[in-house]
This record gives structure tokens, sequence and C-alpha cells, in this order.
């Protein structure tokens, strides 16, 4: 695969940004899908999130989060991949045929179509989100204590 | 011991109808969807995805909704479910300290890097009934701010810059799992912070309160409460590198606690750690003062024999779902085993009437 040579990082941020796109979003913006043939048919899983004790220290695990998984083939035979989060295997479809659309000639057309759309409303969730924080960031005044 | 029994089998459908009829109350008022809990009824579903131990919002408000609203049945659901799921395999650790922010406070310093953001708290309400909620009215809308581009780094890491928090030892990189190996004792810490992430938050508040009335004192300070999401990142072996496969609210808490220290160290403050899946800070902060209660025994402190230090007692009991398991399978048919006792009891009498008629 072409990918493993390359520079994995672009990859890694689509794929990243698919899984965590909200699965209507998605359908909204591919309603049509290419045809495909399943490697690894969609497969509801869970996956064990580890934290780290005292934040950074030796890694601990804290609980497991349910994971939509699966591999299929477009018809030129480019492969895409999807692991996403929740149980939505028409998520985890879509995700993998951007997947393998963004490694053929529709690259563009899909990131404009698809990823740039998905990465503004991730934007702009973040931004709405942090603004909201920031209007209940206070600033504490130390007063005379009292006996307690 | 209970024994199986035959019959009943109309008895247990018509009371299962029943029940879902009663689940639905009644007809006249509009049936609750999935979206509306998971909505509505956030804390809820974070409780049980944090006791449940897996993280799916939908599956926790539907697990909610079929056990009418009891959220330790809504737990035992989702830990139903979630023994049939494969597993995909394990994140790497999350990072804590990127974590997107809605609330972030510090007791200890009044001035941290990043400030101090409240957040949607609880805290500073009047706890009275709103009775506008009664009425539906038009949804309210949060205040905005431009958000700054700081960051916000972990207060305990400022301390530890000073040298004055007890280092953190190294650890297995492939932590042990409680849901795959049984909880054998002695547990180490990360044992111990799984079984308290996963355990009843009505249990661990309890220890943690009987720490701070004096039964394994342990001085907490909440040097940092933070809730907010992180990327969930997991390598995948197909592909030859990790990628973010989701993202998952948390609520962390490290507490700054009294000294450890010893001739060649000089005295340091010592930690304890609370990170629980979804929003739950009263879990979040039980867990670490529990955590710090647990650690007596690495930090060379003495055993006063409270609850809160013994981790066979807090480990043991903390798991809501083997509790109300063993607890409530007493309800179930023990016809035998009271039989015996009845027949024990009736010869005792019979026993004692003999010895008064001989005494008389």
């Amino acid at each position: 695969m072409s990918s493993l040579s390359s520079d994995p990082q672009p990859r890694r941020a689509y794929m990243g940004l698919l899984a965590r796109a909200p699965a209507h979003r998605l359908a909204e913006l591919l309603p049509d899908l290419p045809t495909y043939a399943w490697l690894r048919a969609p497969e509801i899983g869970a996956v064990m999130v580890r934290g780290r004790m005292g934040a950074t220290g030796a890694p601990f695990n804290l609980g497991e989060m349910s994971v939509t998984r699966c591999v299929l083939k477009l018809d030129d035979g480019t492969v895409g991949h999807a692991h996403v989060q929740g149980r939505d295997k028409a998520h985890a479809t879509r995700a993998a045929l951007i997947d393998a659309l963004m490694q053929g000639a529709q690259a563009n057309q899909i990131e404009a179509d698809v990823l740039a759309p998905l990465r503004a409303d991730e934007a702009a969730r973040r931004e709405a989100q942090a603004q909201k924080a920031a209007a209940t960031k206070v600033e504490f005044f130390t007063m005379v204590r009292g006996e307690d | 011991m209970y024994v199986a029994t035959k019959g009943g089998e109309k008895a247990i459908d018509a009371a299962h109808a029943w029940l879902a009829a009663e689940r639905r109350g009644n007809p006249d008022v509009p049936e609750l969807s999935i979206a509306q809990i998971r909505e509505q009824m956030a804390l809820a579903v974070n409780r049980v995805m944090a006791e449940g131990s897996l993280y799916d919002r939908d599956l926790a408000a539907l697990a909610i909704k079929q056990a009418r609203g009891d959220l330790i049945e809504a737990v035992f659901l989702i830990r139903a479910y979630r023994t049939t799921l494969p597993r995909f395999g394990a994140s790497a650790p999350v990072e804590t300290g990127a974590m997107a922010l809605t609330r972030r406070i510090s007791a200890t310093f009044k001035d941290v890097p990043g400030g101090q953001v409240l957040g949607p708290t609880f805290d500073y309400t009047h706890r009275l009934l709103d009775f506008a909620l009664m009425a539906e009215g038009e949804a309210p809308l949060a205040p905005q701010d431009p958000a700054p581009q700081d960051t916000a780094p972990h207060v305990l890491g400022l301390l530890d810059r000073d040298g004055l928090m007890e280092p953190l030892p190294d650890g297995a990189e492939v932590p042990p799992d409680l849901t795959r190996e049984p909880l054998e004792m002695p547990a180490n810490r990360a044992l111990r912070l799984q079984a308290l992430a996963r355990g009843d938050e009505g249990f661990v508040l309890g220890m943690a309160y009987s720490t701070q009335r004096g039964y394994g004192r342990t001085h907490a300070f909440v040097g940092e409460l933070r809730i907010g999401t992180v990327m969930v990142e997991m390598e995948i072996p197909e592909l030859g590198f990790s990628v973010e496969i989701g993202e998952v609210e948390l609520t962390e808490c490290e507490t700054v606690n009294q000294f450890t220290g010893s001739k060649t160290e000089p005295p340091q403050f010592t930690r304890g750690y609370g990170l629980v899946l979804g929003q739950s800070e009263r879990k979040a902060i039980s867990m670490s003062l529990v955590d710090r209660a647990l650690r007596w025994a690495e930090l060379g402190e003495e055993n006063t024999g409270a609850p809160a230090q013994d981790s066979e007692f807090v480990l043991y009991h903390c798991d809501n779902i083997q509790a109300t398991g063993f607890l409530e399978h007493i309800k179930l048919p023990h016809y035998v085993d009271f039989q015996s006792e009845l027949e024990l009891i009736r010869r005792l009498r019979r026993d004692a009437g003999h010895m008064q008629e001989a005494a008389e």
C-alpha cells in the first residue's frame, strides 16, 4: 500500500476526523456510495481506554468504549480502513469508503466535499465549547479568612 | 444454596408484560426517546457509562429507559452487553493534559496558568427547586466569551517541577485488567484504579468521606479537578500506525496530600488520583481520596485499621453489580435450605422441651 511508505500523518488526521464525525453528517456529505466489496464486514466491538495514574505515570485500564471497524475494497482494488467510535455500521462503511477514495484520483474532490466541511464543523463545535468555557472563567480574590 | 424450581412460566410472562406496561407508564404522557434521555438525563447516562465501564451514550440511555431509571439495573444491562463485544485492543493512554476543557478548578492555587474555569456546575446554585422547569420554555443559551488560545497544564505538574511532589513510579506498559483476570490481592495501584473507576459512586463516596472524618485521614486538597474531552488513539496493526478512533469526556481529579520523606529524601507532597468516564466530579474526587488512602503501605504509613485502607474490603465491595448479584440472590427460592433450618429449629425446641420436662 502506498501510504505505508509515505507519510501517514495526513491519513491519520482524516481518519480521526471521520471517526469523530457525527454519522448523520457524514451521510449528508456522502449520500451516494461507490461500489465496493467487503474485506472485513463491519463489526462492533470494544476498545479498552487507558489512562495514566497521576495523569503522567504508568498506565491503567479505565474502561471500554464501543467501536465499529471494517475494511473494504473499491472496484479498482484500493483498500479502505475504518475504526469509528460507536455502533453505527453505516458510519464505519462511509469512513472506510472515504479512506479508500482519498487514496485515488478523487482525493481532491472528497477533501473539498466531505473532509473540509467536517473539519469546519468540528472547529466550530470546539470553538463554541471553548467560548462557553471562557465565559465561566473566574478570578478568585482571597478574603480575610474566618475561623474555619 | 438455592435450587432450580419448575413451573410459574405463565406467571413470569405476565409479570414481565406488566413490567413493560409499567415501564411505559401512563400512555397519555408522551414516551421518552433515547435521545431525550441522552441529552436531558446526561449525568445519569454518565454514571451508567462509568459504572457499566463502557463509553456509549446511546446504550447507556437505552439501559436507563429499559431499567425504568434504576441506575444499578441499567449498569447491569451495560455490563452484560459489554461481555458480548469482541475486544479490538487497548488505546494509548489518554493525554488528559491536552483535554479540551469544559471545567477546570484548583483548590490549592487561585492563579493557575490557563485559569479557573467553572463550566456547567451545580456549585454556587442555591439548591432551590426551579418550578420554571415544570413549564415548557425556550431553550436557554450559554453565554460565550472569546476563547483565549492558552494552554492549561496540570497544576500538580507545576509543583512537580519544583520537586515538591512525590515522583510517579514507572509501571507495566500493559496494565493488568480485572475484566480478563479475576481480581486478586494484593492488587497493585493499576488494578485498584480500574476497580475504583467502575465502582459504585455511593460506595466510593462513603469510603472517601470516612477518610475525611478520620478513618485513614490523608489531608487531601483538590490540586486540580478537570472535565473535558480527550482523543482516544489506538495502534492499528494492519495500518502500521495509530489513529484516533474517537473522543471521550472524562473527569479527572488530582489531590495533593500530606507528606512523605525519609532520612535521604526531603519531604514531598503525596498524590491521590481519580479518573472517571464521563462527567462525574463527585466520583472522581472520591476516587482520588480512596486511591490515596489505599496507598498507605507504599508510602510507609501506619495501617490504622480504617476501612478505606483495606484494599480487600474496598475493592471486593465497590462493584455494585457483584454486590447486587449476591445480595439479591437471597430472594430466589431457598426452599431446601430453609427446610433444613426449619427442621433444625424444631429439633432444638423439642430437645429444649425434653430438658425442661426432665428438670421438672
